[in-house]
């Protein structure tokens, strides 16, 4: 296996875009990834995206966007694993880079949630979940993380407030991300009075709907320095897989799909959780938040929150978190989410991460996860 | 929506039918034909109480399509006396009265419906207990059979 390197990387602002169409957010990400390594031509694409099919009524994602991008005749195609879709176009891409059948690959997500009524997005989101017996009870994506929230306040104890630093910390990093969707402070008087959605989730729980593009390019990392002067180095991809509905888990509140992820990921890199400089988790709603950090090995079952309450997640803290908004406050186009954090974690190794730079990081990792932890692709990335 | 999807999954959503597997005794549902726990073939029909307890809930506003006219309406996971959670909405009971550990039984009601002239979707869906009315009743055992309505044909094409 050959060891594979980040050469370039792009990304839109993410937001309602009711100028750009789909096929636009995405050229625009992958020209500006192309462009930062220096490259007019790839070798191939992979674009993840969850919902336009849906949406957008366009699937065949590969074919349209490679051919919008001025790159015809290229191997490319559509990866979906719901809101883990680009971390799974990523391990797509590494994987073919790395097992030597192609050299130069970009890999993308993409989505285009704001052309449709709410209703109908609410429905597409909950294709996430188990269709025959989550969706049809009529249970909403949000619904399923307010079971998750309530049971887990009403097992460890927490009040509804000891959420609220998730949510404070991700809006403070948004602020200096030209990138994000919500560039603004929030405040805990804010968070504690926000608009309920599904009890005990309100508005300041959870991500918003979105559009946006990002992508990164992929090239043997014994070719990387023809292209930049800032290579980061792939440490690990790794995917795991748990049940689709909550009901079917052994226990609702343990991500087990994340721990092997993550464990897979860390035996990879030959690290453990406390070597990494930050961490980009998959803050869909805090709950998740904290049931990440729990499966990623960052606190004992029940103690994730903890985290967030005793000050550890901020830019200075032990384990930075949301670095550049997360979800919450960068913005949650779902099926472009996990390459988002990619970027993010590629712009702090390559210390262009500006008034949000980790000091000296060398190593970050990315975990993006599907539906309500069924899909979960963990990405660590090192400094060359 | 299509009639074969809902008809071919009538038993358990009107009885709850599911499975018990013939290797570890695993109590299954919905059914899967393989058994979650030890992954061997478990086809052994199984028909559940339907009674269990509230594990958690919630009560969405923003409902997805299909549901629209419903809300608000309060979900739960429910845990069932046999031991598997299910989803299910909750019915014939004011939201400020459910609480975790609540006693709840399963009735047959309309799930969703397509428009004027689309299915009407039934399935189960819980309330609270014979003899529960509040959050500050005690659970009370009751043999509660399952409801006679529940294995009348009630899927109706308009």
């Amino acid at each position: 296996m050959r060891d594979v390197s980040i050469i370039g990387l792009g990304q839109t602002v993410v937001g309602e875009h009711w100028d750009k169409s789909l096929r636009m957010l995405g050229y625009e990400a992958l020209n500006s990834a192309m462009a930062s390594a220096r490259i007019e031509r790839i070798d191939a694409l992979y674009v993840g995206n969850m919902l336009s099919g849906e949406l957008t009524k366009q699937e065949h994602l590969g074919a349209l966007i490679a051919d919008f991008s001025g790159q015809r005749g290229i191997e490319a195609m559509k990866i979906e694993a719901a809101c883990g879709s680009a971390g799974a176009a990523f391990r797509v891409g590494y994987a073919m880079v790395a097992g030597g059948m192609q050299d130069v690959v970009a890999v993308m997500g993409v989505e285009k949630m704001t052309d449709q009524e709410s209703s109908l997005t609410t429905s597409a989101l909950a294709m996430a979940a188990d269709a025959e017996y989550e969706a049809l009870q009529g249970l909403s994506f949000v619904g399923i993380n307010a079971l998750l929230m309530r049971r887990y306040m009403h097992e460890h104890g927490y009040k509804k407030d000891d959420f609220a630093q998730f949510a404070i910390n991700a809006h403070a990093n948004a602020v200096n991300n030209p990138n994000a969707m919500f560039r603004s402070l929030i405040t805990a008087r804010q968070f504690a009075d926000a608009k309920p959605i599904a009890d005990p989730i309100n508005l300041l729980d959870s991500s918003p709907i979105a559009d946006g593009a990002a992508c990164v390019i992929l090239a043997p990392t014994a070719m990387a320095r023809e292209f930049t002067d800032k290579p980061v180095r792939v440490r690990a991809s790794a995917v795991a897989t748990d049940t689709v509905a909550v009901h079917d888990r052994r226990d609702p509140l343990y991500l087990e799909g994340g721990a092997i992820s993550a464990q897979k990921a860390y035996a990879q890199a030959g690290i453990g959780p406390w070597d990494l400089d930050l961490f980009e988790v998959h803050d869909a709603f805090t709950i998740m938040s904290a049931l990440s950090l729990e499966a990623a090995g960052f606190a004992p079952r029940g103690k994730g929150v903890r985290l967030a309450l005793d000050g550890e997640i901020g830019i200075g803290g032990r384990l930075p978190i949301t670095t550049m908004g997360g979800l919450k406050a960068r913005g949650h186009p779902v099926g472009a989410t996990g390459m988002y954090q990619i970027v993010e974690v590629t712009q702090q190794l390559r210390g262009e991460a500006g008034a949000n730079q980790v000091r000296d990081a060398r190593l970050g990792m990315a975990q993006n996860i599907g539906g309500s932890g069924a899909t979960v692709v963990t990405t660590i990335l090192e400094r060359a | 929506m299509e009639v074969a999807r809902y008809w071919r999954t009538t038993q358990q959503r009107y009885r709850m039918e599911g499975e018990i597997c013939p290797t570890c005794s695993g109590k299954i549902f919905p059914p899967r034909d393989v058994c979650p726990h030890c992954q061997h073939e478990a086809k052994t029909p199984f028909t559940f109480s339907g009674r269990g307890e509230i594990f958690s809930y919630s009560t969405i506003h923003n409902a997805p399509q299909g549901f629209e006219k419903f809300a608000p309406y309060t979900v739960a996971l429910v845990r069932l006396t046999e031991g598997p959670l299910v989803t299910a909405q909750l019915t014939d009971v004011d939201e400020h009265d459910v609480y975790i550990g609540m006693p709840v039984e399963m009735v047959t009601r309309v799930l969703r419906e397509d428009g004027e002239r689309g299915l009407l979707v039934y399935g189960f869906k819980f309330r609270p207990a014979f003899g529960v009315s509040g959050s500050s009743s005690q659970a009370v055992a009751v043999d509660v059979r399952a409801p006679e309505h529940a294995q009348h044909e009630v899927m109706i094409a308009r």
